[in-house]
């Protein structure tokens, strides 16, 4: 007992919060990376042809910020993503939200559904290109799909795992079918259906990148492919960068969307 | 608050109290020959039972006897396998025919303690100004108005059911069907609340019928009891409660007569239990 209670003083000075820990080594362990890349390559023990220093993607991301490239490059995709999502996510959310309310529809529904979701979305690609062409529609629906699937199952799922009593409760104070799917299905759906919205977003992410690689003339997937091909691997690594900060930004956001549209967990 | 005490303590025959009073109203619950089975499984037997408009009728029985689902039929979320009810409605009201105060958490998570209160007069269009007012008032009555704007997860359980029992108020119904309500709660909450409710009812009165296995919680609150039997449920004996009102709940709780009453009932109730339990030992051997 005495033993805690002396050396409890001395452990409190030398320790900080876990959190406030943690945050700091969230903070310093990628700038330590990238300082240990930056060495590394200027005392050339890496190949600088395939990992140019961290200071020469910086130039370059400058560069191109000042012609204006990146900033055409990334705004595309953006616009893309962003259709995309709204192109697969609302059917997804109001079909996920049906089937999760009417068991006729699940059957009918839920084995196309579970067929078809091992299907690489990104081997669908070629089938997007025959079928929409070289344009923006090709790219508009490989993002679709991909957003549609862990929108569609996660509301489902949501809806199903609802407690019985709440639709009692609608049921006995004379909720119709709008009502009940309006101030029921759907708030309750909510927390899975974010779950899936985050999800889609990642997958929207990537599916963008790789249908941009193929038959497209802008965007940040032709950008990075584009420097493939000229060799510019700099260009290649801004590419990669500012898809890795999209997705960091996006999910930022879908948290402060998640604590706005469902406020009442915790 | 005084306490009017009659001599004769139970009553099994099947007169409303109130039939004297209200001699030409029909009665606002009608049950005629119910019956629910589950497969084999008979829940609810050949229930028939007249309740009194404005009666606080309550029904206790031994967990499974098929109080639930007899609440459930008469709130229109299951059908009988047998026989039929009604609930007689005031002409030319848009009142609802009822609502149900649910046993456990039956409030929307994702809705504030107002809009939970609100719930049953939004789906039914009331004029927002009128909703504003009704709720304003339950939520006042049940002592939540300080809490309009939390969501149920940051309220205690006795504080939910208030805003669960301020939400089927609110609605206005002809009846109210109770499950238990306070099942859930301490006994310092359940008899707050169960003081509260007899305040709120108080105000209009509704016919209320009301399910519990606590025969105390029944003779506080009940003008009528009827025991049901063990599975099958069914009507075993309708008990009387000579309690006046307003009725306090602690004063009436030291009355010789209502130990009597509970005991009565108790003893009644006691085969019903052990009959229960004995089917349970069956069914597990």
């Amino acid at each position: 007992m005495s033993e805690i209670a002396a050396t409890q003083p001395q452990t409190k000075r030398w320790t900080m919060s876990e959190a406030a820990r943690d945050r700091l080594i969230n903070f310093v362990s990628p700038i330590a990376l990238l300082l240990l890349w930056e060495v590394l390559a200027r005392v050339h023990l890496i190949d600088t042809r395939f990992f140019p220093a961290p200071s020469s993607i910086l130039q370059t991301l400058v560069a191109m910020l000042e012609t204006g490239e990146l900033q055409r490059h990334t705004l595309t995709s953006m616009r893309r993503l962003a259709i995309g999502m709204v192109v697969g996510g609302v059917p997804a959310l109001v079909i996920g939200v049906t089937m999760g309310l009417n068991s006729v529809l699940r059957a009918a529904v839920d084995p196309l559904i579970s067929a078809t979701y091992p299907i690489p979305k990104s081997s669908i690609l070629p089938l997007a290109l025959l079928v929409f062409g070289l344009g923006e529609s090709s790219k508009i629906f490989m993002v679709a799909i991909g957003v549609f699937y862990p929108i569609a199952m996660n509301a489902m799922t949501g809806v199903r795992e609802i407690n019985k009593i709440y639709l009692d409760v609608g049921h006995n104070f004379k909720a119709s079918r709008w009502n009940v799917f309006r101030t029921i299905a759907l708030p309750g759906a909510m927390p899975m259906i974010m779950t899936g919205v985050k999800l889609g977003v990642g997958m929207g992410l990537v599916l963008i990148a790789i249908s941009e690689m193929v038959g497209a003339k802008s965007g940040l997937g032709y950008l990075v492919w584009n420097a493939w091909e000229t060799f510019s691997v700099d260009q290649m690594y801004v590419g990669l960068f500012v898809i890795a900060l999209i997705g960091f930004v996006l999910t930022l956001i879908l948290n402060e969307i998640e604590k706005f549209v469902v406020p009442w967990k915790r | 608050m005084s306490t009017t005490l009659v001599t004769k303590t139970a009553d099994t025959t099947a007169t409303p109290p109130a039939a004297d009073a209200k001699a030409v109203l029909p009665p606002a619950i009608r049950i005629q020959n119910i019956s629910k089975v589950f497969g084999d499984f008979v829940a609810v037997d050949n229930v028939t039972l007249d309740i009194a408009a404005g009666e606080f009728f309550m029904i206790v029985g031994p967990s499974g006897c098929g109080k639930t689902t007899l609440l459930r039929i008469l709130a229109g979320l299951e059908k009988p396998s047998s026989g039929s009810y009604s609930i007689t409605t005031t002409p030319g009201s848009q009142r609802p025919e009822n609502s149900m105060v649910f046993q456990g958490d039956s409030l929307f998570p994702w809705m504030t303690v107002w809009e939970n209160a609100a719930y049953g007069l939004k789906m039914r269009q009331a004029p927002a100004a009128h909703i504003k007012e009704v709720v304003g008032h339950y939520l006042d009555r049940t002592g939540l108005t300080r809490f309009a704007k939390s969501y149920p997860h940051q309220l205690s359980g006795g504080m939910r059911q208030r805003v669960s029992i301020a939400r089927a108020f609110a609605n206005d119904p002809e009846i109210l069907l109770m499950d238990e309500p306070f099942s859930a709660l301490d006994a310092q909450n359940k008899l707050l609340l169960q003081e509260e409710l007899l305040r709120i009812w108080e105000e209009h009165k509704k016919t209320v019928l009301f399910i519990t296995h606590s025969v105390d919680e029944a003779v506080i609150l009940g003008d009528r009891i009827m025991i049901s039997t063990a599975q099958p449920g069914r009507v075993k004996t309708m008990v009387k409660v000579p309690f006046g009102r307003p009725r306090n709940v602690m004063e009436l709780q030291r009355e010789p007569a209502f130990g009597n009453l509970v005991h009565e009932i108790w003893t009644s109730l006691r085969e019903e239990v052990d009959r229960a339990r004995a089917q349970i030992e069956m069914a597990g051997k």
